[in-house]
């Protein structure tokens, strides 16, 4: 009762009721960016997944397989994709059947075109405007759902640009990536927390690792750039040499991991292995793995995850190239994902922005699930002991 | 024959051959052996004739491959495969007759397989000696061309004018680590309060099933690359900047400092929050209670109890975000601006130590240029300082982290 007349009391009341404040202010702030940063991105991506065509009566003959662009009546020319219609020769070659006759069929329109479908800021001049608008009450103008996003690469023309290439580097990347860190990372986990005595080495090697830890991503780019390009002659751009210089940057993160899995496994298992007559060895590889292996793949899904969104050491060994097919192989100029977003960003034709924010979703939502797989295998494989 | 068809045909031709040595090495290690006892399982001596195998074929190859790296001699496919061969054969031979009952064959195999580990865990160490030697070595030829003390006391950074007419370019590294500096104090000026506060309020205030769904939903925020977070900076949060400066009446750059300051306070966020939580949550809940019963309010608990006890794990969190925010290279690249520029406001374009690395090192530069040179010196001092934050705040968590437990 007197508790509510003390005006100590009650200043002291206000201030805990001020601090709590602050702190729920403080998490909301975070979690309103949070909301606001995804809301953004899915309002700015969402439209890519949609792409302009228009309806034109195509002319397979001589003429226009020598002129790509006769393929088409001429009021259509400056409305419809050049790059498409460039595709077209090829086409005819395949289809000799098709030569001599006129097919009506859905072509891709341009990026203005598209920009002035979906109401954002184009270039279109006003007389395609009314072409447009005309074409559109005839219904001879659409927005179809965007394949070609998925199964094109690299274009200098925004309508025709995907991230196919991209996406196809970055599995190279990371597969390189894992092969290396994944075993070496184990192995000296294992060898840190299972065999190592404690001496004045292995406290090196242990701080070494939390210093590797923590060194920016981007001199790991330096270091790929002087070592593997430079001085082995790695090809500049190539999946191997990001491959290469991400897998050390996922190296601590591996080795971090797993000794945390290890170190989660009783000695009580150990001490039996060792009782029935085990070696270090076969106490190691018969028990202790398979039982650390949930906590292993955790770890490597969270290493996985954090290499395919790097950049900066992939931009300092050359891979934002423009790459507009797949690689080949690993010695062949890649790029990977995230290079293929900085690159977009950095485009002047407002028609990447959408297609940036749309690649962008594809690589959050990759993520995403991945770190809920990790999550997941964590909370339903770990064993408490 | 180049080295990937050579190395394909090599690893091509030791497969089968291993194969072959661990299941003759096994079987004759399952026989019975004039009624003695065999030492080890059988599959040790399969291992140990595989060893006997491949560790002569694959010296062999390291020696050759060795001499054509540094120009020696290039030994001809068609005489190193064949001698290799050979090589192994002999070997997994001599192996398969040392194999006998009392021949302990698995000390031998785990004498390797830690030998083996061994490497793997040195390759740790060469990776941060690479690292130190491969910027060093680069930022040695810098400092050839640039004299050290002009790098750190010069208030100029024009390089071009290197490439341009023959005349020297100025190599003054002050405004672009005034620029540097000035994006992460914006970033821990954002980071520290709201990710201190999260921290507090999952700690002390929030139920235990808020806290599992608002810590796994922040530290999304860690989650999200930087490269997205640099597009999100450059073409939503820019705008939104320079029409608020409109708004209030002062003029801002579209690649001010400001914008990438919070992006990056944001992405810090977590970081601050996770590791502050965990600090806060490790202190003995008999402190807690302690503080309480004297009659204090939960604040009060919080701010003269709870902080100082966890004070070396936040320093520590802080340090770490500070020096991740120095080492943030994407988010500064896409909104940050080029132009090294030494002023106080934050509205202005600056520049900062990894903009001008990613800058000199994408350009056209060829590699011995004083430009991308630059980019090594401005590594080294980059790798110091992280280092440096690095090894304070492991010492400040081992000095002071055993005092409440």
């Amino acid at each position: 009762m007197s508790l509510h007349i003390n005006p100590q009391m009650k200043r002291r009341y206000a201030a805990e009721k001020r601090f709590k404040a602050y702190a729920i202010t403080a998490l909301t702030l975070a979690g309103a960016f949070l909301i606001f940063f995804f809301a953004d991105m899915i309002s700015k991506g969402f439209p890519a997944l949609q792409q302009a065509e228009i309806l034109v009566d195509v002319h397979y003959n001589d003429t226009s397989k020598q002129n790509y662009k006769k393929a088409v009546d001429k009021p259509l020319r400056r409305i419809v994709s050049r790059g498409y219609l460039r595709t077209l020769p090829l086409y005819m070659e395949d289809h000799p059947e098709l030569m001599g006759t006129n097919e009506s069929r859905w072509v891709l329109a341009t990026a203005d075109v598209d920009q002035y479908l979906k109401g954002k800021p184009h270039r279109l001049k006003s007389k395609y405007q009314k072409q447009i608008d005309e074409l559109l009450k005839a219904e001879k103008v659409r927005l179809a759902f965007n394949t070609g996003f998925f199964t094109r690469g690299d274009s200098k023309m925004a309508e025709l640009a995907g991230i196919r290439s991209a996406v196809i580097g970055s599995i190279y990347v990371l597969f390189l990536t894992m092969i290396f860190a994944l075993p070496i990372g184990v192995m000296t986990a294992v060898y840190l927390e299972e065999f190592a005595p404690d001496n004045r080495l292995t406290q090196v090697i242990e701080v070494n690792i939390n210093n590797l830890a923590a060194i920016p991503s981007i001199l790991f780019g330096l270091l790929g750039l002087a070592i593997f390009i430079n001085f082995f002659g790695a090809p500049r751009s190539s999946a191997l040499a990001g491959g290469l210089t991400l897998a050390l940057m996922t190296l601590p993160i591996v080795i971090i991991t797993t000794r945390a899995a290890l170190q989660a496994v009783p000695d009580s298992i150990r001490e039996a292995a060792f009782g029935l007559g085990a070696s270090r060895w076969q106490t190691v590889w018969h028990h202790v793995l398979p039982l650390a292996m949930p906590g292993i793949l955790t770890g490597s899904i969270i290493g996985l995850a954090q290499a395919m969104g790097e950049t900066a050491p992939l931009l300092i060994v050359g891979m934002m190239a423009y790459v507009p097919d797949a690689p080949g192989n690993i010695l062949e100029a890649a790029t990977v994902l995230p290079a293929q977003i900085y690159t977009w960003a950095g485009e002047s034709i407002r028609a990447y922005e959408e297609r940036t924010a749309a690649a962008i979703l594809v690589l959050l939502s990759v993520l995403l699930s991945l770190n809920t797989m990790a999550v997941y295998l964590r909370k339903h494989f770990e064993k408490r002991w | 024959m180049n080295i990937a068809d050579l190395s394909f045909y090599f690893i091509a031709g030791l497969l089968p051959l291993s194969c072959m040595a661990w299941m003759l090495g096994r079987n004759k290690a399952s026989k019975n052996h004039a009624g003695k006892r065999w030492n080890s399982r059988p599959g040790h001596y399969g291992w140990f004739s595989v060893i006997w195998m491949a560790t002569p074929a694959l010296g062999v190859a390291i020696l050759a491959s060795l001499l054509h790296l540094t120009g020696i001699y290039t030994v001809p496919a068609i005489i190193f495969l064949p001698v290799v061969f050979v090589i192994a054969a002999a070997g997994g031979w001599q192996g398969l007759r040392l194999i006998q009952p009392s021949l302990r064959a698995r000390n031998s195999v785990e004498k390797v397989i830690r030998a083996l580990l061994i490497t793997a865990a040195l390759t740790s160490i060469l990776t941060t000696i690479g690292i130190v030697l491969a910027i060093i070595f680069e930022a040695i030829q810098f400092f050839k061309i640039v004299s050290f003390w002009e790098f750190i006391t010069g208030t100029q950074w024009s390089p071009d004018a290197a490439s341009g007419d023959g005349g020297e370019g100025l190599f003054g590294s002050i405004p672009i680590f005034a620029g540097t500096f000035m994006i992460t104090l914006i970033a821990m000026a954002v980071a520290i309060p709201i990710g201190l506060l999260s921290a507090i309020f999952m700690a002390e205030y929030a139920t235990e099933s808020f806290r599992n769904i608002a810590k796994p939903a922040l530290e999304i925020l860690a989650g999200i690359p930087t490269v997205v977070y640099g597009f999100f900076a450059a073409i939503t949060v820019s705008p939104l900047v320079v029409k608020f400066a409109a708004f209030v009446g002062l003029h801002a750059d579209y690649t001010n400092a400001l914008t990438p300051g919070l992006v990056m306070g944001i992405m810090i966020i977590p970081f601050i929050s996770s590791l502050s939580d965990d600090v806060i949550r490790a202190i003995p809940q008999s402190m807690r209670e302690g503080s309480l019963a004297l009659g204090t309010t939960m604040s009060e608990t919080i701010k003269q109890v709870l902080l100082p006890a966890a004070l070396p794990g936040i320093v520590a969190a802080f340090l770490l975000a500070v020096s991740r925010a120095l080492g943030e290279t994407m988010i500064v690249v896409m909104a940050a601006g080029l132009r090294p520029n030494l002023t106080w406001n934050p509205l202005e374009g600056m520049t900062t130590v990894t903009v001008r690395i990613v800058d000199a090192l994408t350009g056209d530069q060829a590699f011995d240029s004083p430009e991308t040179l630059s980019a090594f010196g401005l590594g080294l001092v980059l790798l110091s300082i992280t280092l440096i934050l690095n090894i304070i705040s492991i010492y400040v968590i081992r000095r002071f982290r055993q005092q409440y437990e």
